[in-house]
């Protein structure tokens, strides 16, 4: 590998990686998401600053210009960082979902309760899930109204 | 008196026929609640439910035909109800059949769901491009020969649930187009289901969610869903498990 290719490479992984913590020591990155960008820095840095071990891959895999070995192990992370996102958005828009649902149900359910009760000195002890609660609530909205 | 049934119509931007299916519910299906989940509406579907006589719960944003339809469930399930009908709130459906999906539940033999087939009457006549129809009947073949009994309509959204299906469905129930993969889950649970014929009217106003450019897109999720689901680890929460999110299990 040239001098100065391996020179921009060990550069640009140096760089990926003092952002990468930089970003945690702010709070801005959290660990957890973390952890994969810090391995696939510390492996490229390594394979960048580390010539026999970039010939060693690319002659496995059968690749003539050792560099580009490199940016097929850098393509490799890309991927599975990719992957490693959808699947946390997945689980956030689950995760939302339950939310939006949860928040929807109890709003319903405090309108209710905003409503006066209809029988005046009733005792209002009940908690408007009983069936004939609810019945009377309804009534007592539509007559409200 | 209080009903042990609640029919519940998810509904998005469908203040031009709301009123009217909330109305011949109360008119044509006595002995159901009407509860409306009004799916992040911008115009006045919710308000017009509630001046109709329904209840009506009111997400924050747009889940979805399947957030809509599992927040019925939830809603079912902390009340108590025995029966949980779904109806669509275009004016697809006729809620005099409800009648008719009601004395199928138990005979000849109890189930678990009850699906109204717009395929099964002699004189059907289904108003629909022909792409969606063809779509409708490989998802019929292929479920059919899944679940082991034959099904007609796996795409219709008027069905009528006993507890146990509510229950299930409350804690998971599929995101976008469910009612396909709703069968197929029906089936990975032991539950049981059944289809009776009931008429079908073309929509009373508003939009389709389903449109041409989003039917291929359809066609590919349920597809994806029917292949995955064979072999899928039960997308169920139970009691019991690691998350209360059925992702995070995944994860």
């Amino acid at each position: 590998m040239g001098d100065r290719i391996q020179l921009f490479a060990i550069l640009a992984t140096g760089v990926l990686l003092l952002t990468v913590l930089e970003l945690v020591r702010r709070r801005r990155l959290m660990e957890r998401y973390a952890l994969l960008w810090l391995l696939s820095c510390v492996v490229l840095l390594g394979l960048a600053s580390w010539p026999g071990a970039l010939s060693w891959l690319s002659k496995r895999i059968g690749i003539f210009y050792p560099p580009t070995a490199l940016f097929i192990v850098a393509f490799g992370f890309v991927l599975v960082l990719l992957l490693h996102f959808s699947a946390a958005v997945s689980r956030l828009s689950d995760q939302t979902k339950v939310l939006a649902q949860r928040l929807a149900l109890l709003e319903e359910r405090v309108r209710h309760l905003d409503e006066p009760p209809v029988g005046e000195g009733e005792a209002d002890t009940r908690v408007p899930i009983g069936p004939g609660d609810r019945e009377r609530r309804h009534f007592a909205r539509v007559s409200s109204d | 008196m209080t009903y042990s049934n609640l029919a519940v119509i998810p509904a998005y931007n469908e203040s031009a026929t709301i009123v009217g299916v909330v109305e011949a519910l109360r008119e044509r299906a006595p002995g159901f609640d009407v509860l409306v989940v009004d799916d992040g509406s911008t115009d006045d579907t919710g308000s017009a439910a509630t001046l109709a006589g329904a209840r009506v719960v009111t997400l924050p944003y747009n889940l979805g035909i399947g957030g809509a339809v599992q927040a019925g469930f939830i809603y079912a399930r902390d009340h108590r109800y025995e029966f949980m009908a779904q109806v669509d709130a275009d004016g697809q459906h006729e809620p005099g059949e409800l009648r008719r999906l009601a004395a199928a539940m138990d005979h000849p033999d109890p189930v678990d769901m009850v699906c109204g087939s717009r395929f099964l009457t002699d004189d059907y006549h289904y108003p629909a491009p022909i792409s969606r129809r063809t779509g409708i009947h490989v998802f019929a073949a292929l479920l059919s020969r899944i679940v082991g009994s034959p099904i007609s309509d796996p795409t219709s959204g008027f069905r009528l649930y006993n507890r146990r299906a509510i229950e299930l469905f409350a804690r998971d129930y599929p995101h976008d187009y469910p009612e396909v993969e709703a069968v197929l889950m029906l089936h990975h649970h032991r539950l049981r289901m059944r289809e009776v014929p009931v008429k079908m009217y073309t929509r009373g106003g508003g939009v389709s969610s389903i449109s041409t450019g989003k039917s291929a897109y359809y066609m590919v999720k349920v597809l994806l869903a029917l292949l995955v689901g064979l072999a899928r680890r039960p997308a169920v929460v139970d009691p019991g498990d690691r998350a209360p999110v059925s992702a995070e299990q995944r994860a």
